[in-house]
C-alpha cells in the first residue's frame, strides 16, 4: 500500500504537467472576441424594478446597446449624462452588475434612468455568460440580436463616432 | 561600452561554473573521490562572485543610463530617479531572473560558508543540487532571456521607462524579500534530495534543514507581506489581497514551507513523519518553481504580468519537469525504504502538529486548484471562466478558522502522550476570555452585533492568550522572565511571536473585512464630506510636475471638530514616457485605522470621483506578517544549530533512530 502510495505525488504532477503544456497553447487574453458574430447568449433573469422574469425575447427587435453598470462604478455615473442623451434615439438595455436592489435603484433616482429595460444580475451570472470583466461595458447588438461590438470603459460622443456609429450602419436592417 | 559585455562574459562564465558544481561534487560522491567533492565550495563561492558581477554591471547600466542595453532602453528612462533606475534591475522578465539567479547563488555561498558541521559527503551533494538548479535557471536566461542583449550600433537617446506601478519604494524591496523566499526553499529541497541520494534520512537531515528552511520562511513572510502593503497603497484600490494568480503563486510555497517547518520539528525531535517531511521540502521549492512557470508562460492572465512568451513557458516547463519530476522519481524510489519508527499517541505534540500539516497542505492546493481551475478548464475544452475571491473566502475563512482553533493545543501538549487534561486546563479561561471578547467587541465598539467579528476576534483572542499560557508556564519554571528568554530555546521564542502575529493579523483582517467604512463620491473644491469621525474638507486641486509625470492633486483638509487634524494630497499621475495613469492614494496611517483618500475619474465642472474609506487596523495584517517573519529569523540564533557535527554525532547515537527522548 505504502509503497505505491510514495509514487502518487509523481503521477500527480504527471497530470499536472499535462495541463500545463495544454495550456501554453491556449490564450486566455482571447475572451473579449469569442462572443461578437453570436447572439445574446441565452439568459433567465429578473427585471431591477419589477422582479418580473426576464428572457431573450424581451429584448428589443432592433439594434440596441447593452450596458453593464452598477451603482458602485464610478465611471458609469460619468457616462449616465451621454447615455440619457442617446436613449432618445437608441434603445438602451441596462444590465445592472453585481450590484444590490436598493443601492442600484436609488443610484437610478437620482440621476435618472435612461435604460428601455433593466436586467437585474446581482451574482454576476450573466455577466460571466458575456464575458464581462468589469463596468462599464457595452455591447452592441444588431435586429437580428447578434453582438456586433464590445466596448470596454466610459462611452461618450467621441467613441459613439468613432465606433458605434460605423458598427450601426453596416448592420442596418 | 566594453562593461556590459563584461557582465554577458560573468553570466556565461557563472553558467560555466554552476556546471562543474552541479557534476564534480556527485560525480566526487559515486566515485568516493574526495578531491572532486571538496570543489563544491569553492565553486559555490565562485559562482556567486560571477554572478554578483554581472548583476552589478547591470545595475551600472541602469545608473549610467546605457540606452545601448535593449534591456535598459525598454526599462529606463533619462528623468527616472536614481533609486528606481536600481529598482528597475529587477522590474521587467530578465533582470528579474538575474536577481533570482543571483540570490540563489548566494544561497549557495551560505551554505559553503556555514556548513563547516555537516559531513563534506553531505555538504558537497546539497551544493551540487543547488548548482544542478542554477544551470537551469543560467540556461533559461541565456537562451531565452538574456538582459545583456544590445542595440547596436543605433542606440535609442532616450528609454521607455519603468512601468509606472513599479516605480514605488515597496518594488525596491518586494521583489528581493519575496526571492530570497522562493530560492532559499531550494535549500531545503537540495538537503532533501542530498539525503535521498545518500539514503541517510536519520534526524540530522531535519536538523540541518531547520534554521535554513526557517530563514527561507521568514523572508517569504516578508516579501509576501511588502507584496500586499504595496498593492494596497499603489494600485489604488484599497483592498489588501486580490486572490491573483501571482499573489497565489506566493502563497502556495508558503503554505508548504509553514506545514515543513512544523514537521521538521517532529521528525528532528522524534524521527516522525520523515517521508512526509522530504516530500513537504520537496514540493515546497517546486511549488516556488510552479509559481515562477505560472507567472513567466503566460497560461494565466494577471494583473501584474509580465512580459508573456510561450517559448518562455516551454522552457521553464521542461525545466520544471526535469527538476519536479527528478526529485519526485527519486522520492518514489528512495522513500519506500524510509522506515519510521515510534508511535505516538492519539492526544499528543505529534498529532496536534500533524493536523496542522493536514489542514496547510489542504489550504497549499486549495489556492493551487483555485489558481489552476480556469486553465483546467480550459485545457478540458470547456469556457473560459474565472475563479474569484468568493471560492478563495468559501474555502479559507473556515479552514483558517480550525487552524487557528488548533494552534492553541501544539505548544502546550508534550511529545508522544499528552492525555493528561491537567495540561490542557488553562485553556479554560482562555476559551472564557476569548469569547467574551469576542461577543463583547462588536457590542462596544461596533454599531451591531456581527458574528463574523465575533468569531474572528475570539479566535485572535483565543491564539493570543494560549500562547501567553506557554510563555507564562516557562517564566514559572524558570523563576524569571528574563532567565526564561536567556534560557528557552530561541525557536520556542520565534514560535511565540510568530504564533502572537497570526493572532494580530487575524484581528486586522477580520475589522478591515467587516468594519470598513468605504464611500465613492462626488466631491468639488469646497465640498466637505463625513468620514467616520473626521470631517473631510476638499480644498484645492492643483497640477503639479514630478520628475517624470504630470499629476492632478487634490488637497484635503481633514478635521476633527473644529480642529485642523491633517491636510493630505492624494494624486492622479499620468507618466510621461508610457503616458499610463495611476492613482496615488493619500492614506493617513494609523495603530487602530487608516484613513484612505483616493481620486478617481474627474467628472463635468471640476468635480472629481472621490473613494473615502476608514480601514480599522488595517495595519495590523502586515505588523501580523512582519511579527511572524521577525520570529523566523529569531528561531536561528538557537544554539542548538551551530553544535558542531561531534556533539550531533554523540547526541543521536544515544538515541536510536532518534526516535526515543
Amino acid at each position: 500500500m505504502s509503497r505505491m502510495l510514495v509514487w502518487l505525488p509523481l503521477v500527480l504532477f504527471a497530470v499536472l504537467v499535462g495541463f500545463f503544456f495544454r495550456g501554453l497553447d491556449l490564450n486566455p487574453g482571447e475572451q473579449p472576441s469569442a462572443l461578437i458574430g453570436k447572439p445574446v447568449p441565452e439568459f433567465l433573469a429578473t427585471d431591477l424594478y419589477t422582479g418580473q422574469s426576464l428572457s431573450n425575447k424581451d429584448l428589443p427587435n432592433q439594434p440596441y446597446l447593452l450596458n453593464v453598470w452598477a451603482s458602485w462604478c464610478i465611471t458609469c455615473q460619468v457616462e449616465h449624462p451621454f447615455l440619457t442623451k442617446l436613449s432618445q434615439t437608441l434603445p438602451i438595455v441596462g444590465l445592472n452588475y453585481k450590484d444590490t436592489i436598493p443601492a442600484s435603484t436609488n443610484w437610478l433616482g437620482k440621476l435618472g434612468d435612461p435604460y428601455q429595460m433593466q436586467i437585474s444580475d446581482p451574482n454576476g451570472r450573466l455577466g460571466l455568460d458575456l464575458g464581462v470583466a468589469g463596468a462599464p461595458e457595452t455591447f452592441v447588438v444588431d435586429a437580428r440580436g447578434i453582438i456586433r461590438l464590445k466596448i470596454q470603459g466610459e462611452i461618450n460622443d467621441r467613441v459613439y463616432e468613432r465606433d458605434i456609429q460605423p458598427i450601426l450602419e453596416e448592420f442596418k436592417p | 561600452m566594453i562593461l556590459p559585455e563584461i557582465g554577458h562574459f560573468a553570466l556565461v562564465l557563472a553558467f560555466a561554473i554552476a556546471l562543474c558544481q552541479a557534476v564534480f561534487p556527485i560525480y566526487g560522491y559515486y566515485t568516493q573521490q574526495e578531491g572532486f567533492m571538496a570543489t563544491a565550495k569553492p565553486l559555490a563561492v565562485m559562482q556567486g562572485l560571477a554572478l554578483a558581477l554581472s548583476f552589478g554591471l547591470l545595475m551600472y547600466g541602469f545608473l549610467s543610463h546605457d540606452f545601448s542595453l535593449k534591456y535598459v532602453a525598454d526599462n529606463s528612462n533619462l528623468d527616472l530617479p536614481w533609486y528606481f533606475r536600481m529598482s528597475a534591475v529587477w522590474g521587467a522578465h530578465e533582470g528579474s531572473l538575474l536577481l533570482w539567479a543571483l540570490i540563489l547563488a548566494l544561497w549557495g555561498v551560505a551554505v559553503s560558508l556555514l556548513s563547516r558541521g555537516i559531513p563534506e559527503k553531505m555538504g558537497s551533494l546539497v551544493l551540487s543540487v543547488m548548482g544542478m538548479i542554477a544551470v537551469g535557471f543560467l540556461a533559461f536566461m541565456l537562451f531565452t532571456s538574456n538582459p545583456f542583449v544590445r542595440i547596436l550600433p543605433f542606440m535609442p537617446g532616450n528609454g521607455a521607462d519603468l512601468n509606472p506601478l513599479l516605480q514605488d519604494p515597496g518594488l525596491i524591496f518586494h521583489p528581493p524579500m519575496l526571492y530570497m523566499g522562493y530560492v532559499g526553499l531550494s535549500v531545503a529541497f537540495s538537503f532533501a534530495v542530498a539525503s535521498l541520494i545518500s539514503g541517510e534520512f536519520d534526524s540530522s537531515w531535519a536538523r540541518w534543514s531547520r534554521p535554513w528552511t526557517a530563514v527561507a520562511w521568514a523572508f517569504l513572510t516578508l516579501g509576501i507581506a511588502l507584496g500586499s502593503w504595496w498593492a494596497y497603497y499603489e494600485l489604488g484600490w484599497g483592498g489588501w489581497w486580490f486572490w491573483d494568480p501571482v499573489e497565489n503563486a506566493s502563497l502556495i510555497p508558503w503554505f508548504i514551507a509553514t506545514a515543513l517547518m512544523h514537521s521538521l520539528a517532529v521528525t528532528e525531535k522524534q524521527g516522525l513523519f520523515r517521508r512526509w517531511t522530504l516530500l513537504l521540502a520537496i514540493a515546497a521549492f517546486s511549488m516556488s518553481l510552479l509559481g515562477t512557470f505560472l507567472v513567466r508562460s503566460g497560461v494565466l492572465t494577471s494583473v501584474h504580468a509580465f512580459a508573456n512568451d510561450p517559448e518562455r513557458g516551454v522552457f521553464i516547463l521542461g525545466f520544471l519537469v526535469v527538476v519536479v519530476g527528478g526529485s519526485l522519481t527519486l522520492y518514489a524510489v528512495r522513500a519506500s525504504k524510509v522506515s519510521t519508527p515510534g508511535e505516538f499517541g492519539w492526544i499528543s505534540r505529534e498529532s496536534f502538529l500533524l493536523f496542522n500539516n493536514l489542514l496547510l497542505t489542504v489550504m497549499a492546493i486549495s489556492v493551487l486548484l483555485g489558481t489552476l481551475y480556469p486553465l483546467l478548464v480550459d485545457a478540458l475544452g470547456g469556457d473560459k471562466v474565472s475563479v474569484g475571491p468568493p471560492f478563495f473566502n468559501a474555502v479559507f475563512v473556515p479552514l483558517t478558522a480550525i487552524l487557528v482553533s488548533g494552534m492553541a493545543f501544539g505548544p502546550l501538549s508534550l511529545w508522544r502522550r499528552s492525555d493528561d487534561p491537567k495540561l490542557f486546563r488553562p485553556l479554560i479561561v482562555a476559551l472564557i476570555v476569548s469569547v467574551l471578547c469576542g461577543l463583547l467587541w462588536p457590542i462596544v465598539f461596533e454599531d451591531e452585533f456581527a458574528t463574523g467579528t465575533a468569531v474572528g476576534v475570539s479566535l485572535a483572542v483565543w491564539v493570543a492568550i494560549a500562547t501567553q499560557i506557554d510563555v507564562f508556564r516557562k517564566v514559572r519554571a524558570y523563576g524569571s522572565l528574563k532567565t526564561a528568554l536567556a534560557r528557552v530555546e530561541r525557536g520556542i521564542i520565534g514560535m511565540w511571536m510568530a504564533h502572537l502575529g497570526v493572532a494580530f493579523m487575524i484581528f486586522g483582517v477580520v475589522m478591515v473585512e467587516n468594519h470598513t467604512e468605504h464611500r465613492d463620491l462626488r466631491m468639488g473644491v469646497g465640498d466637505t464630506q463625513v468620514l467616520g469621525p473626521y470631517d473631510v474638507r476638499m480644498t484645492n486641486v492643483d497640477i503639479i510636475q514630478g520628475p517624470n509625470y504630470a499629476a492632478d492633486q487634490a488637497t484635503f483638509e481633514i478635521y476633527e471638530g473644529e480642529q485642523l487634524y491633517k491636510t493630505v494630497y492624494p494624486q492622479k499621475r499620468r507618466y510621461n514616457a508610457s503616458g499610463m495613469v495611476m492613482t496615488e492614494a493619500a492614506i493617513d496611517s494609523g495603530f487602530t485605522r487608516d484613513l484612505y483618500i483616493a481620486m478617481g475619474e474627474p467628472l463635468d465642472g471640476g468635480d472629481w470621483a472621490i473613494r473615502l474609506s476608514v480601514k480599522p487596523f488595517v495595519n495590523w495584517i502586515w505588523g501580523g506578517a512582519f511579527l511572524m517573519g521577525f520570529g523566523g529569523f529569531v528561531s536561528i540564533t538557537d544554539q542548538r544549530f551551530r553544535r558542531r557535527v561531534k556533539v550531533r554525532e554523540a547526541s543521536s547515537s544515544s538515541e536510536p533512530g532518534g526516535a526515543a527522548a
